[in-house]
C-alpha cells in the first residue's frame, strides 16, 4: 500500500504546493477559527475538496491491502477522524449560513472581487433557497391573510446578524505592533497594544478579524 | 386585551424549549389574525371619519397600529421558530419523519420540510467536486473503528461495508463498524453499549 500521506498535492488556486498533512493541518485551523468566531469566515473550498480527494484515495487504496493488514485498521481510524473534522467544519458553517443567511448573501452582493466572497457558490445558491423557502412560508402561511398595509416583509429589518463586537480568545503567529483598540465608550482612552508572537489575548472580534484574515492571529 | 393571543403562541414555544416540538396551532394564529383584521378595520373607519386638522383619533389609530405591528411580529416569530425547530428534526431523523412527529406540523410545514431537505440533499452531493459527504453522519467524534451495540427493534438483514450482512435481532449485541451503524444508532433500532 502507498503511503498518501507523503503526496504532494496542489490545494490552491495559485497551485501553491503542500503536502496532505500540511492541507490537514490548514483545515484544522480553519475549523477552529470557524468554530470560534461570531460570523462566518471565508470559505476554504480548496482545502475542502482537497482533503475529500485525500480520503476517498485513502479508501481506495485501503481496499486493495488485506483485511488482517494491521496498518488498515490504523488508517482507518484516520480516515474516519478527517472526515468527522471535514464534516464538522461544513456543519459549523452551514449553521451560520442558516441562521446569518440575508445578512451573509448581502454582504457577498456588494463584495467585487469574486474570490473575496465569503460564500462558496454552493453555499451562495443553498442560503438562497433556504431564504427563499423561508419567505415562501411565511407568505402561505401569515401574511397573505393580513390586511394589505402591513403585508410586506422586509428581510432587511427582520434578518438575523452576527454580533461582531462580541469577545474572542486569540493566539498570535506573527509579532504586530500598534494593534489599536478603540474605546467605544466614547471618552477618548484608545489604546495601542503590541501583539508577541506566541502570546493570547481576549479581545473583540472586530479589532482583530483584519489580523485574522492575514493569518497573523489565530482563534484558540 | 390585544395581543394576548399572539403572546400566548410565543410563550408556547418559550415552554417546550427542550421537548418535543407541539402541535401547530391553526386556532390562535386564526384568532390573532383575525384579530389583526377588526384592528385593521376600527382604523380604517376612524381615518375615515377624521376631518381635515382633526387630531382626536390619532392616538388611537396609533395604538391599533402598534399592535397591529406587534402581532405580526409575534407571529412570524412562531413560524420562524418553528422552522428552526423542524429544521433540527432533519438533522435527527433524515428526511423521513416519524407519524406521531409529523402529525404535529401543518401541511405548508410538510412542504418546507421536503424543500429543506432537497437543499440540503443538493448542497451534500455538491462537495468535493460532486463526490459528496453527507454531513448528517459523523456528529460525535470517532473514537473507535468499532462499537459494541444492542439491538432495540427487530430490524433484519443489515449489510455492513464489504458485503458482510449482520442479520439485526432483537436484544441481540452485536461489534460493528461505528461508520456503517451510526444512523442506525440515531435511528434508535441501535444503542451503543459503553
Amino acid at each position: 500500500m502507498s503511503d498518501v500521506d507523503e503526496d504532494v498535492v496542489a490545494a490552491s488556486d495559485d497551485e501553491e504546493m503542500m503536502t496532505a498533512p500540511e492541507v490537514l493541518q490548514r483545515l484544522e485551523e480553519a475549523w477552529i477559527i470557524e468554530r470560534m468566531s461570531p460570523t462566518l469566515e471565508r470559505h476554504q473550498t480548496d482545502l475542502v475538496d482537497c482533503m475529500l480527494d485525500q480520503i476517498n484515495q485513502m479508501t481506495e487504496n485501503l481496499k486493495r491491502c488485506k483485511k488482517q493488514d494491521f496498518r488498515a485498521a490504523v488508517h482507518k481510524m484516520e480516515i474516519d477522524r478527517i472526515r468527522y473534522v471535514l464534516s464538522s467544519y461544513l456543519r459549523v458553517r452551514l449553521e451560520k449560513i442558516e441562521r446569518y443567511a440575508h445578512h451573509l448573501l448581502e454582504k457577498d452582493a456588494s463584495v467585487k472581487d469574486q474570490s473575496e466572497t465569503v460564500l462558496s457558490p454552493e453555499e451562495a445558491s443553498y442560503a438562497k433557497e433556504y431564504v427563499s423557502s423561508m419567505e415562501s412560508h411565511f407568505q402561505k402561511v401569515v401574511l397573505q391573510q393580513m390586511p394589505e398595509i402591513i403585508r410586506g416583509f422586509d428581510a432587511v429589518k427582520e434578518c438575523v446578524r452576527p454580533n461582531l463586537e462580541s469577545y474572542i480568545f486569540l493566539k498570535v503567529k506573527e509579532a504586530t505592533p500598534g494593534v489599536l483598540l478603540e474605546d467605544d465608550t466614547g471618552d477618548g482612552r484608545d489604546e495601542e497594544v503590541d501583539l508577541e508572537e506566541g502570546s493570547q489575548y481576549l479581545m473583540r472580534y472586530n479589532t482583530v478579524k483584519d489580523l485574522l484574515q492575514s493569518g497573523a492571529v489565530v482563534f484558540i | 386585551m390585544l395581543g394576548e393571543k399572539a403572546l400566548e403562541l410565543i410563550k408556547e414555544m418559550e415552554r417546550s424549549k427542550d421537548g418535543k416540538l407541539p402541535a401547530y396551532n391553526d386556532n390562535c394564529v386564526r384568532l390573532v389574525l383575525e384579530e389583526m383584521t377588526a384592528l385593521f378595520q376600527q382604523n380604517q373607519d376612524d381615518v375615515n371619519a377624521t376631518v381635515a386638522g382633526e387630531a382626536q383619533y390619532y392616538p388611537g389609530i396609533r395604538l391599533r397600529h402598534a399592535s397591529l405591528e406587534r402581532n405580526k411580529r409575534c407571529l412570524l416569530a412562531y413560524l420562524y421558530n418553528r422552522l428552526e425547530r423542524i429544521r433540527d428534526l432533519r438533522w435527527d431523523f433524515g428526511n423521513i419523519l416519524p407519524p406521531e412527529i409529523r402529525e404535529n406540523l401543518c401541511d405548508p410545514e410538510i412542504e418546507w420540510f421536503a424543500r429543506y431537505s432537497k437543499n440540503l440533499a443538493t448542497y451534500s452531493r455538491s462537495l468535493g467536486e460532486g463526490s459528496g459527504l453527507d454531513l448528517t453522519h459523523d456528529i460525535k467524534p470517532p473514537k473507535n473503528i468499532y462499537v459494541e451495540v444492542r439491538c432495540l427493534k427487530d430490524y433484519g438483514e443489515f449489510e455492513v461495508e464489504e458485503g458482510d450482512v449482520v442479520v439485526l435481532q432483537k436484544n441481540t449485541t452485536h461489534y460493528l463498524p461505528m461508520s456503517s451503524c451510526q444512523h442506525l444508532i440515531r435511528l434508535g433500532v441501535l444503542q451503543q453499549v459503553d
